[in-house]
């Protein structure tokens, strides 16, 4: 039995030890066109702001490969899978033989098309280990940076380096910031914070044009100057391998609750696949670690013989800028009760009887009870929830609830 | 493997298990010493009132959605079944105080998280047990 | 703010002591007394207590994960008198502002003789060798109930078994009544289970059994009082032996009153009688005026359980308690229990209390030589009640002529009284004189039986050092055997009403 894992990041490792939960034995290859051990890959920005390290980012420690009897390939692309003969075929015209394939190769940096970016010679993307120490070269003391977005990665890019450059100007078409996880409200007063570092923002707005060190806004006509520039506009899930070899594939590739492509053999986990957001009710890409792990974890159970599924999958996210902390989860639809003060945000979100939504910022504490009530997709009937909406606490439960949860493992 | 479990009918909630936590993590070898004038961040909280209350702290989880979950690979589970943090790998994203079911994954105070290891990493048995007036929290295997 | 006229206050008698160094300001001495003594100063940022309520119950205290807590007597004064104590005048002072009876708990504090210390237990020394109970066998078993008077045989020559039923202990200590009502659920379940485990009893006292014990009911001994609260067939049923309370030493010559406050859910039900009533158990039984009546009921008892147990007569030791003892006797009981005046108590006033009754040692003593000298001795099994304190006083009672002894305070000590003395006002800090539920759980029986098997255990093992001592290996053989004792300090009178000669005879 052969295991092949493309991919060496979350849902590749989640996968090698999934499949090692059930089979200790056979070898595992995995192939990654980066050279890195595997590390965390939202950790690049933490790199920057001095939080971690090289060493200390990595996800999984030094010993993992051997300790699981894994081969991995450095610096190796897939470029095709050949289904019927079960290969992978490599950038260096080998091949690799499996009996269980995964796919999961993340996604990669949307870049739009814009007048003149080919001008700009100091430009950078934040999605790998590359980016952020070649980023990281090109900033200084003095550097003024322009990031084209204000999403999640382009915001962790500038807390990143917030600290070690002169200057930061935010541009993003959004009407506002983290305009995936955020509302209006609440971008505001995360903004705010960010303002208060030093960082400038231009929204419902973008570069019309750039030359080598200046971009000009389409709407304002504004001309800014910059050193540095980060393109964080979005990003794209790499599902070519599995298209190509005839697999399904929406905006992602489709995989089953089971991690499953519609290719026999063939799975996918994490930011290339599409899946079930439970609270939603639609298939959606979900690129966030968490699933990507459980995602990976699953496939690797199923690959090595055994029956998993991952069915839970809820959009969520933390994040937290200088000390200030954002935990979002679910959709923001429905009855609202909010809760708002000057340093602390809190929306609830209640549909059909239950919580679908939460956002929480400034004051995160507990916040996994709220996760898991929608998760759990609990009947607020079931609960106390007048208690809960002032703060998340397990005493919302019933007592057989609690016995339940408290008093056993899960 | 041996859990801490607390049985809600013998909880006082009198909070003295938040107190023996804090003692036994601050790596202070007198409670007074340790505690006087000091805001406690236990690792273990009380909720409720004297009426109805009972002690909450990592569960260690068969399915760890924090260890499943952490970006950096600061939180694992040992073979001894523990979770555990590695707080020089922790960068405090949160993403486990997100995905936690109990709410037992709590802000260090020094940018990081904290959690319950059951005392391993003290030396002892949980300090939370053996300072139950009422043997309402036990360390056992169910 | 209360504001109290000058002549009512009486100062606290009991001072907080409050190390501030080792005060970690946790509040668990706030959260944990009921009598909200302690608070939480957020101006002051540090813990104040007001020890007007406080009682000395010591919750606080043991509690406080620093011990930076001690409370002491409050040293202030009135103009001293050997004759007006400080509590004299208390009491006047809270009876011209109330105009009622004083009411007051757990046993006599007063300052009568205790014949126990007075007296010293013999050893063997060279010319009759002590026992080793760690090497040869030591006997501490005893049964309780009529033994025959004289061996009876068949036809063929073999023996007749006469014997009524009896009860077996495997240690000569039993844990007195105590009412569901007066102590809560849990401490009846910690003395339930622990009476299991130790092969001994408990008994119900005048408060019914509640349900879930039914099934600890060969270890449960089932009290008639006067109030015949909670009497039904099949609590009759359920007991090993039952026990008819005549009186009971820490308030002879009065019947019981539990307040309604205490009375309602489980505790309603298991008594028989509705919600927010006083449960008024009257002083004497109202159909018993003589010992034909005492009589009457024993063996209406008795038919009732098909004289399949033994049945008990407690009273308090009065003055003519041997007279009475003999009537009892001869009435038909099979154990007969004598309580005195030091006897504990969930509420009596305080008059009858500290000032009726008698020692039990003397009553004790007295009683077994009248039962002898009347032949009688064997018609009943002794067990003595009121102030057993340690094994000391078990052995004592035992040459001085008792079968077994209940213990009730010592009792409650292992579940954690610290014998504040406050039991009548229904707010026991330690979850046993209480219904409050938020302080009736701080009686885990889990711990709580654990600590009476302990402590009876423990006792037992002094009680076979101390018989071995003595030469003797078997309860049997210490029962009435007052050679083995001698008075210290005690005059003429004392010594021959206790049957023992003084030290150095």
């Amino acid at each position: 039995m052969n295991y092949v894992i493309i991919g060496n990041s979350t849902a590749g490792i989640a996968c090698v030890e999934g499949i090692r939960q059930l089979d200790k034995k056979n070898k595992i290859t995995i192939i990654t066109d980066e050279p890195h051990h595997t590390y965390g890959r939202p950790l690049i920005s933490y790199l920057l702001y001095g939080k971690t390290t090289e060493d200390k980012m990595k996800y999984r420690p030094d010993s993992f490969y051997k300790d699981n009897n894994v081969e991995v390939l450095f610096g190796k692309k897939a470029m095709s899978i050949d289904k019927m003969n079960k290969r992978v075929n490599l950038d260096d015209g080998s091949n690799i033989k499996y009996d269980k394939l995964l796919v999961a190769t993340g996604s990669r940096p949307f870049i739009p098309p814009m007048e003149g970016l080919d001008n700009v010679k100091s430009k950078f993307t934040f999605m790998t280990l590359d980016d952020a120490r070649a980023l990281e070269k090109a900033i200084n003391k003095d550097s003024k940076v322009l990031v084209v977005g204000a999403g999640l990665i382009g915001l962790k890019c500038v807390e990143g380096i917030a600290d070690r450059v002169k200057s930061i100007e935010v541009v993003d078409l959004a009407d506002r910031i983290l305009p995936s996880i955020l509302d209006t409200e609440g971008a505001a007063m995360v903004q705010k914070k960010l303002e208060e570092k030093g960082v400038t923002f231009t929204l419902n707005d973008c570069v019309a044009s750039f030359t080598e060190n200046t971009a000009t806004y389409k709407n304002s006509g504004r001309t800014v100057d910059f050193d540095v520039l980060v393109l964080a506009v979005g990003v794209r899930p790499n599902t070519e391998l599995v298209s190509e070899a005839g697999g399904e594939v929406n905006r992602g590739i489709v995989i089953g609750d089971d991690s499953a492509t519609t290719l026999k053999d063939i799975y996918a986990a994490g930011d290339c696949t599409e899946c079930h957001d439970i609270v939603a009710d639609i298939n959606r890409i979900l690129a966030l670690l968490p699933n990507a792990y459980r995602q990976g974890e699953t496939a690797g159970i199923n690959m090595a013989g055994g029956n998993a599924v991952f069915d839970e999958a809820i959009p969520m996210n933390a994040i937290g800028f200088f000390g200030y902390h954002i935990i979002t989860a679910g959709i923001y639809e429905g009855e609202c009760y909010e809760d708002i003060k000057e340093e602390t945000y809190k929306k609830l979100y209640v549909k059909n009887n239950r919580l679908v939504g939460y956002i929480l910022i400034g004051d995160t504490a507990n916040a996994g009870i709220y996760t898991s009530i929608i998760r759990e997709k609990k009947n607020l009937d079931d609960i106390d929830f007048d208690l809960v909406k002032e703060k998340p606490v397990l005493m919302a439960f019933s007592r057989k609830d609690r016995t339940e949860k408290l008093g056993g493992a899960h | 493997m041996k859990r801490v479990y607390v049985n809600e009918k013998w909880c006082l909630g009198c909070h003295l298990c938040e107190y023996y936590c804090a003692f036994a993590n601050s790596g202070v070898d007198d409670m007074a010493k340790a505690l006087k004038n000091v805001e406690i961040n236990p690792k273990i909280r009380v909720e409720g009132d004297n009426k109805v209350s009972f002690a909450v702290q990592c569960r260690h989880c068969d399915n760890p959605l924090c260890v499943k979950g952490c970006i950096s690979g600061a939180l694992t589970k040992g073979d001894d079944g523990i979770v555990r943090v590695n707080q020089d790998k922790c960068v405090g994203c949160f993403t486990c105080v997100l995905s936690c079911p109990y709410g037992c994954i709590t802000p260090s105070g020094t940018g990081v998280i904290q959690k319950c290891e059951l005392c391993t990493q003290n030396g002892m048995e949980p300090a939370c047990v053996q300072g139950c007036p009422n043997q309402a929290i036990v360390y056992e295997e169910r | 703010m209360d504001f109290v006229n000058p002549r009512d206050f009486i100062p606290s008698e009991y001072k907080v002591i409050r190390n501030t160094d080792k005060c970690i300001g946790c509040r668990v001495c706030e959260r944990q007394c009921a009598n909200e003594v302690h608070h939480y100063d957020f101006d002051l940022k540090r813990m104040v207590a007001d020890e007007q309520s406080c009682v000395a119950c010591n919750r606080c205290v043991s509690i406080c994960p620093t011990k930076a807590l001690s409370i002491e007597l409050n040293n202030y004064t009135y103009t001293p008198s050997a004759n007006w104590s400080r509590k004299n005048i208390n009491d006047v002072f809270e009876q011209a502002g109330t105009g009622s009876v004083l009411l007051a708990s757990m046993g006599n504090p007063k300052d009568y003789p205790v014949y126990w210390d007075k007296i010293l237990i013999n050893a063997s020394q060279v010319t009759n060798p002590s026992v080793d109970p760690l090497r040869e066998p030591m006997e501490t078993r005893t049964f309780l109930g009529k033994k025959p008077g004289k061996i009876t045989r068949d036809e063929r020559g073999n023996i007749v078994n006469n014997l009524t039923p009896q009860l077996t202990l495997d240690v000569p200590i039993m844990f007195s009544a105590m009412s569901y009502g007066s102590i809560s659920y849990n401490a009846h379940e910690s003395l339930a289970r622990a009476a299991e485990a130790l092969g001994t009893y408990y008994n119900t006292g005048e408060g019914g059994l509640h349900k879930d014990f039914y099934k600890f009911g060969k270890n449960t001994i089932v009290q008639v009082a006067s109030g015949r609260f909670g009497v039904h067939k099949e609590y009759l049923e359920q007991g090993a032996a039952i026990e008819i309370k005549i009186g009971q030493g820490a308030k002879p010559g009065i019947g019981g009153h539990l307040p309604g406050a205490k009375i309602f859910g489980d505790v309603s039900k298991t008594r028989m009688i509705p919600e927010g009533v006083d449960a008024i158990s009257p002083a004497p039984h109202h159909d018993i005026y003589s010992i034909e009546d005492l009589r009457q009921l024993v063996f209406s008892l008795k038919e009732a359980t098909d004289y399949k147990k033994p049945v008990m007569v407690k009273i308090a030791a009065v003055h003519n308690v041997a007279a009475i003892a003999s009537g009892v006797a001869r009435g038909g009981a099979d154990i007969l229990v004598i309580d005195g005046f030091r006897g504990g108590t969930g509420a009596a006033p305080q008059m009858i209390r500290d000032n009726v009754g008698i020692p039990i040692e003397l009553a004790l003593a007295s009683v077994d030589q009248r039962l002898r000298e009347e032949g009688i001795r064997n018609n009943v099994s002794i067990v003595v009640a009121g102030s057993v304190r340690n094994a000391g006083d078990v052995v004592k009672a035992v040459a001085l002529g008792a079968d077994a002894c209940y213990i009730g305070s010592s009792a409650l000590m292992a579940l954690g009284c610290h014998h504040c003395r406050n039991c009548h006002k229904a707010k026991c800090n330690w979850g046993i004189a209480t219904q409050v539920p938020e302080l009736v759980k701080r009686l885990n029986p889990n711990v709580g039986y654990k600590r009476l098997v302990n402590l009876v255990t423990a006792w037992n093992h002094e009680i076979k050092e101390m018989m071995g001592g003595m030469g003797i290996n078997s309860l049997e053989a210490l029962r009435g055997n007052r050679l083995m004792l001698r008075g210290v300090g005690l005059n003429e009178k004392e010594l021959e009403i206790l049957g023992i000669k003084h030290a150095g005879e």
